[in-house]
């Protein structure tokens, strides 16, 4: 373009969106989330009920008892819109790829003591069912949730979780050497063994959950909140003795996508549990519940990995887990002595 | 035992299906509960055959480089003043109508996507459906953060979502919208899935992406073709659901049919902002809205419902009535623009010489005969001072909330009027395809929260214009009316100045 035109005579009318400036109280520049997120639900003015569920409206703040008087306070502090998400995502990929494609080239899965090998497959590959489970409670979360702000980071960590449920898949087949053998007999397990039947049965409880910000304590703050800690740390731990690093290599990235998916998940229980007494009081009823039903749906996986310290590890997953709702603020301390 | 190497398609299930399993702790009706209130019937979600094999990996991988390339256009477009590219600044008018109308579609196909990847019963249909709740995320995302630098230059950009709740033109795609996400999971995939994103797709983004390109928005056109391999998926999709559900019973068949003759008239309706834009707002025009409608439906949908014959599925109902209106529809649409410019945020314009020498080109049995003269008259008024704005409110249809202005089929004198009953009310329709679908599920039409009845029940700031005009967030004298002394004309001009000639409009 030949176009030399005097600077001050292309000067920009305005900086941003008027509903972002009105949130600023200011018209200044506003990042690609700010934009992307901010306002961009409807809502008003719809046209008519869901033939579904009629009581509600198309978007509807009544869809949970949690109740915010603006539901633009969840920011993501990793600041995920479509793009820097996909790029994140790509990259967390890669480096998975790059651990498995070592593994497999060295045929390292071969110098694993069988045992471990066979005990790793037999609490790891079920998990992608619960990471299926996880996926269709975030799409859940992505539908009936309220704001863009909440609603996007939803869809963007249910994503995650085919993503997740698909590595470990990934790993079932390399495990069973290149057919589907390990993934059918984890997925016996997971449907007959007594070990995962309390596990399935919480599961299957939360796809009846239709409280989204419910599902929100229940499966991303308490569930995951158990088995992340529990397969990235204690079990993990336990392969060491019999020769898991390679196992461990490919695990890695759990521990690192929980690390990265609390960011966002504190950065909304603080600011629901900061809005109100009443936030915090419901907070703190579906955290007991949901932490009694995990604690006892993991104990017997915990024992099947760990023996007899299986119950230990279990009790130090809960103690952080109610730790880090106090720390917080979305629970008292005193619940601690229960 | 050697193992046997897995196909991509036993791989491609163990991935997403075999993630899956029957509930035995709750029933399956209690954690899908809405897959049977429409009547469609499914005996085997098995037989869903996976069209895109893609998983989660390649997705990112393959959007990641995607959005790396859009945004380094993004990213030149704002440093290097990109808006100085396009042909005129009337072709903004374009892109004001497509993030308050479209882009807030995109996030409302994006949450209900999510709904049926929660809701559908099938694994494989709902690992689809949520591709697609993040693919349509992605198209409002980098369309806002496209568009967002236009909206520091010009006007009518700045609310869009604000406005999108409340205009009356933009109640048209709104309550579309609505419609389809307040129905049941079937219907929505017939509706946006199929009419929308495959019957009908082509008549809306091809001409909004050509005329970016034909017009110098480079930066609109990269997030278009950026979005093809999005839609060639979504179209797909859309295909082989219908199929899928022609497939599974034959007492499906009425009820799709049903669907496709509603969705083929809410689209064809909704497209009229579409062929408006094509035949009035592009400065360098791309072809007419008639030989798009010839080109993209008349054709590509005539083979597709042979096609579908098979099935038992017949042409949309009313498909005739859109072919003899192809020489009238976009000529009524812009007369209402013209009309109520002063209550829009977007502007109108007198059509100069050249314009109406392509118009009576391209539509010589109706445009020299029935909207010529109309075009000489507002012009007289203008230059007399006295440019028409309509200070009435217009009675808008029930269903698809178009001021009525269409005419009668073959009778372009005579405003198109239907009626209906209900509760002891009576209802108005702009159409025969209007009153059917009203007359099919009155409960639900009823509720349509229409802008001008708003207004007269005092919901909308208040009584007099500029109150209503407030509430919609629209700067009076900037967003609003005729181009002509409009701060966008003067500032354009400017940039222009000694610069380049002026485009005339209809250059081709
Ligand atoms: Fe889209
Ligand atoms: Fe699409
Ligand atoms: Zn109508």
């Amino acid at each position: 373009m030949n176009i030399d035109l005097k600077a001050e005579a292309i000067t920009p009318r305005r900086h941003t969106f008027s509903h972002i400036a009105r949130r600023f109280g200011v018209d200044k520049p506003a990042s690609r989330y700010e934009e992307a997120t901010f306002d961009v639900q409807p809502m008003v003015n719809f046209h008519y009920r869901p033939t579904y569920s009629p009581q509600f409206e198309l978007y509807d703040a009544r869809r949970t008892r949690i109740v915010m008087n603006d539901w633009y306070v969840f920011r993501d502090p990793r600041q995920f819109y479509y793009a820097s998400y996909n790029i994140s995502r790509a990259a967390m990929q890669q480096s998975f790829d790059d651990a498995v494609n070592f593994v497999e080239k060295r045929d390292l899965i071969a110098s694993v003591d069988p045992a471990w090998r066979d005990l790793f497959a037999a609490w790891l590959l079920p998990l992608r069912h619960v990471e299926w489970a996880a996926n269709m409670n975030c799409q859940l979360i992505a539908d009936w949730g309220f704001g863009t702000q909440i609603t996007s980071a939803a869809a963007f960590c249910g994503a995650d979780r085919l993503g997740i449920a698909q590595v470990i898949s990934r790993i079932g087949l390399l495990l069973g050497q290149g057919t589907e053998s390990a993934l059918k007999d984890a997925k016996t397990q997971w449907l007959e063994a007594d070990v995962w039947q309390p596990l399935r049965r919480l599961v299957e409880d939360q796809l009846v959950v239709h409280d989204w910000f419910e599902l929100y304590v229940a499966q991303l703050i308490v569930l995951d909140g158990y088995i992340y800690p529990l397969a990235t740390g204690a079990f993990d731990r336990a392969g060491a003795a019999h020769n898991g690093a390679p196992l461990s290599m490919m695990t890695g990235f759990l521990g690192d996508w929980y690390a990265d998916n609390s960011r966002w998940t504190d950065a909304v229980i603080k600011a629901a549990a900061a809005e109100s007494d009443a936030n915090r009081i419901i907070l703190g009823e579906w955290f007991e519940r949901w932490s009694a039903r995990a604690e006892e749906a993991v104990r017997p996986i915990g024992a099947m990995v760990l023996g007899a310290e299986g119950d230990a590890a279990v009790d130090a997953a809960g103690a952080r887990l109610r730790e880090r709702m106090i720390a917080l603020n979305a629970l008292e301390a005193r619940e601690m002595a229960a | 035992m050697t193992p046997r190497k897995m196909s991509l398609k036993q791989k491609y299930g163990a991935y997403t299906r075999g993630l899956d399993w029957k509930p035995t702790y709750q029933r399956e009706d209690d954690v899908f509960p809405f897959a049977k209130y429409e009547g469609i019937k499914i005996h085997d979600w098995d037989a869903w055959e996976d069209p895109f094999k893609l998983t989660m990996d390649a997705y990112w991988k393959f959007q990641a480089e995607k959005e790396r390339k859009l945004y380094a256009v993004i990213d030149s477009m704002a440093q290097n003043n990109g808006q100085l590219g396009i042909t005129d600044a009337r072709y903004l008018n374009a892109v004001k109508l497509f993030i308050q109308g479209v882009t807030p579609l995109e996030y409302q196909a994006h949450r209900h996507f999510a709904h049926l990847a929660r809701h559908l019963p099938g694994a494989g249909l709902r690992v689809a459906a949520q591709m697609q709740s993040i693919d349509e995320l992605r198209h409002c995302q980098t369309q806002i953060h496209t568009i967002s630098h236009y909206n520091k230059y010009f006007d009518g950009i700045h609310d869009f979502t604000h406005m999108h709740d409340r205009l009356w033109y933009l109640s048209v795609p709104k309550s579309f919208f609505d419609d389809a996400t307040s129905a049941g999971p079937f219907e929505f995939l017939t509706s946006i899935s199929f009419a929308f994103e495959y019957v009908l797709t082509n008549l809306l983004f091809v001409p909004f992406m050509s005329g970016a390109a034909y017009n110098g928005d480079m930066a609109t056109v990269t997030f278009g073709f950026s979005a093809q391999s999005d839609e060639s998926r979504h179209m797909t999709l859309g295909l082989e659901a219908v199929r899928f559900l022609l497939e599974q019973d034959e007492a499906n068949v009425p009820i799709v049919q049903g669907w496709i003759d509603k969705w083929f008239w809410r689209g064809y309706r909704l497209l009229s902002l579409v062929g408006m834009m094509m035949d009035y707002m592009l400065p360098k025009k791309v072809m007419s809205w008639g030989e798009a409608w010839e080109t993209y439906y008349e054709q590509a949908g005539g083979a597709l419902f042979a096609d579908l014959a098979r099935y038992g599925i017949r042409e949309p109902k009313y498909a005739d009535v859109a072919k003899a209106e192809k020489g009238h529809m976009t000529h009524q649409a812009w007369g209402i623009f013209y009309n109520y410019t002063h209550a829009a945020a977007m502007h109108t314009w007198d059509i100069d010489e050249a314009h109406m020498a392509w118009l009576r080109e391209k539509y010589p049995d109706t445009f020299a005969q029935h909207y010529e003269p109309r075009y000489r008259k507002w012009r007289e008024q203008a230059e007399e001072g006295k440019r028409f704005y309509n200070n009435g409110l217009p009675q808008l249809c029930q269903v698809c909330q178009i001021p009525m202005a269409f005419t009668e089929v073959g009778d372009p004198n005579t405003i198109s009027f239907r009626v209906s009953e209900h509760g002891g009310d009576r209802f108005h329709t702009c159409s025969d395809g209007c009153k059917d679908i009203f007359d099919h599920e009155p409960e639900k039409y009823a509720q349509a929260w229409l802008p001008v009845h708003q207004i007269f029940q005092g919901a909308c700031g208040g009584a007099t214009l500029p109150e209503v005009l407030d509430w919609y967030h629209i700067n009076q004298g900037a967003d609003n009316m005729d181009y002509a002394g409009s701060p966008e004309e003067e500032q354009w001009n400017r940039w222009m100045e000694g610069r380049r000639p002026v485009v005339p409009v209809a250059a081709e």
